[in-house]
């Protein structure tokens, strides 16, 4: 009796032994295996990387369902989690199909059943991510990324600044708007350069994020529909007598005689505003 | 009675001759078809563009109205933290009453493609007349199966399914192959030249668990005409699992003959290779009383 207690805690101790290696093995792999690179883009409808490895079966009916082989799974070998549907945008980037049939045909709700609209879907988030390369910041027309974006002007627009090379010309320039962008990758897709200028990066990556302490303070007083720090005075210059400040602060004038201004001790020195007196006369 | 002499190269010579070449491997052939059937019912589709069956056997739909999920993915899935859709939950619980019925290791020797590639390394280890240096116990993939069981909560993804080569083989066959048969390779390696039926019989959790499923599965092979046992140890040799055989072949009245145990596959090799037609395929109640009277 006190033999077979022995032997089944020996069993006992064994299997659990047994059973706490294969857990601590596969817990250290997964760390390695389940880092998605950055050019690599989930389909439409995942929010999140690890809801995703936990929802996905790996059953590749979303892929069998894209009409233009977007999606492709992992296979050993490759970065993505093995088994999980993913695209390259510069390959072959997302259609957008307005009835979105990789989340309808998805039997486990990976891909959320609750995006309708595939202008919702936020797959990544495109980024101008080399404007020395970016033909369009040398000066040269362009514009195809913007061209191709099925949210032009939404996702991304053009914006018109001063070639400052030549001195006369325009730089027409895309610029990603974050609220609109849903990362389908068509303009990283037909970026004519060798290595795409504009590339759809995971938003995570691509996002920066202002800490939680941080307030703009021109949101501030919006909310609070008036200014929380003392209320704007007019400013108070240390002006000559009889001066005043005009065209929005960038002339003197001769100050308005009925409005007489009070007049502070200037610690600044007297030779300034004697040459500003001689300007004046 | 006759006592045949057998060996592990040439198992199931006596029933060759006895019963035809075609009788004796009627229900490897059988499994072979079904494995091989099934697979390519996956494949039809990516060849031919008429898609019966899309997916693969982690979760597939047939002919756009059946969906059906493997239950063992699903649980992991559960177990991870996510509620599926009730398409997956559906399907799930279609397979999962299935095998329940039928025996959850059928899914092994009737569904699984791996299957194919250990019998093939079991052969060769037989041929070559190998002897095990390695031994793993039986018990092993209970172990990896409770290691996943808690690890997967634990981190709150699909651990196994980063690694499982049994979902791996036969999504890479359906889409398209990466490095997994490098993995199978390794498989068939260990399983013919270095640690007999390792993956299937020793490590396997996938196995474990449709064991488990199985424990009280209505389909069960019988040794109902063990009477006629010669003890050739055919059966052992073949068998996958061969354990499972012990109890019912012991004599005695009053002993169930009905194979009761989970790890049976109900793969049918045993009744293949007996030449005294001692094994015989039916339900659970079937008891050696019902033929002893």
């Amino acid at each position: 009796m006190i033999m077979g207690r022995r032997r089944f805690l020996q069993n006992i101790s064994r299997a659990a032994g047994g059973a706490a290696l294969y857990g601590i093995g596969l817990g250290l792999y997964s760390q390695q295996a389940t880092s998605l690179p950055a050019q690599s883009l989930r389909p439409p409808g995942v929010a999140n990387e690890s809801d995703f490895l936990s929802a996905c079966v790996r059953c590749g009916l979303c892929v069998r369902d894209c009409p233009y082989d977007t999606l492709k799974l992992s296979k050993l070998g490759d970065d993505v989690a093995l088994g999980t549907p993913y695209f390259d945008a510069r390959k072959i980037p997302c259609e957008m199909c307005e009835d979105i049939p990789c989340v309808k045909a998805c039997p486990t709700g990976a891909l959320d059943p609750e995006l309708t609209n595939i202008d919702d879907a936020r797959m990544g988030l495109a980024v101008l991510i080399d404007q020395e390369a970016c033909i369009a910041f040398q000066g040269l027309r362009c514009e195809v990324c913007f061209n191709v974006c099925p949210l032009a002007n939404k996702a991304i627009s053009l914006n018109r600044t001063h070639n400052q090379r030549t001195g006369k010309h325009a730089l027409i320039v895309p610029v990603v708007h974050s609220d609109a962008c849903t990362g389908c990758g068509k303009c990283e897709h037909a970026c004519i350069l060798e290595e795409a200028a504009i590339k759809v990066l995971p938003a995570k990556l691509a996002k920066g994020e202002l800490g939680d302490h941080y307030r703009l303070g021109w949101q501030e007083k919006q909310k609070a529909g008036k200014s929380l720090v003392t209320p704007d005075l007019p400013h108070q210059y240390n002006l000559p007598e009889g001066a005043a400040y005009d065209y929005e602060g960038e002339g003197l004038i001769p100050a308005p005689k009925n409005n007489k201004k009070e007049v502070i001790d200037s610690p600044f020195n007297k030779s300034a505003i004697d040459r500003l007196n001689e300007g004046l006369k | 009675m006759s006592v045949s002499t057998t060996s592990l190269k040439t198992p199931g010579l006596e029933s060759v001759k006895k019963k035809t070449w075609l009788h004796a491997h009627k229900w490897l052939l059988l499994r072979r078809f079904s494995q091989i059937f099934i697979l390519s019912l996956f494949l039809l589709g990516s060849v031919t563009g008429i898609w019966l069956v899309k997916g693969n056997m982690s979760s597939s739909l047939t002919l756009d109205v059946l969906s059906l999920t493997d239950p063992f993915v699903f649980i992991q899935s559960l177990l991870s933290g996510h509620i599926a859709e009730t398409t997956a939950i559906v399907g799930a619980l279609i397979v999962l009453g299935f095998y329940a019925l039928v025996g959850g290791r059928v899914y092994c020797s009737w569904v699984c493609p791996i299957n194919i590639v250990t019998d093939t390394a079991d052969w060769f280890y037989r041929k070559l007349n190998i002897k095990s240096p390695v031994h793993f116990s039986k018990n092993n993939r209970y172990a990896l199966l409770a290691a996943i069981a808690v690890a997967t909560p634990v981190s709150g993804i699909m651990l196994w399914e980063l690694v499982n080569p049994v979902t791996m083989l036969q999504r890479e066959l359906v889409f398209s192959m990466g490095f997994s048969w490098l993995l199978v390779l390794a498989i068939f390696i260990v399983d013919a030249f270095i640690s007999r039926r390792t993956w299937c019989g020793r490590f396997c959790p996938m196995g474990a668990f449709y064991s488990l499923l199985g424990r009280f599965s209505l389909i069960r092979v019988n040794a109902l005409n063990r009477n006629a046992c010669n003890d050739c140890m055919d059966c052992y040799v073949v068998c996958p699992e061969p354990q499972v055989i012990k109890p019912v072949l012991k004599k005695g009245d009053d002993l169930n003959s009905v194979i009761l145990a989970g790890n049976c596959t109900n793969c049918g090799r045993c009744i293949d290779v007996c030449s005294e037609d001692v094994f015989s395929l039916g339900i659970r109640s079937a008891k050696f009383s019902d033929i002893a009277k």
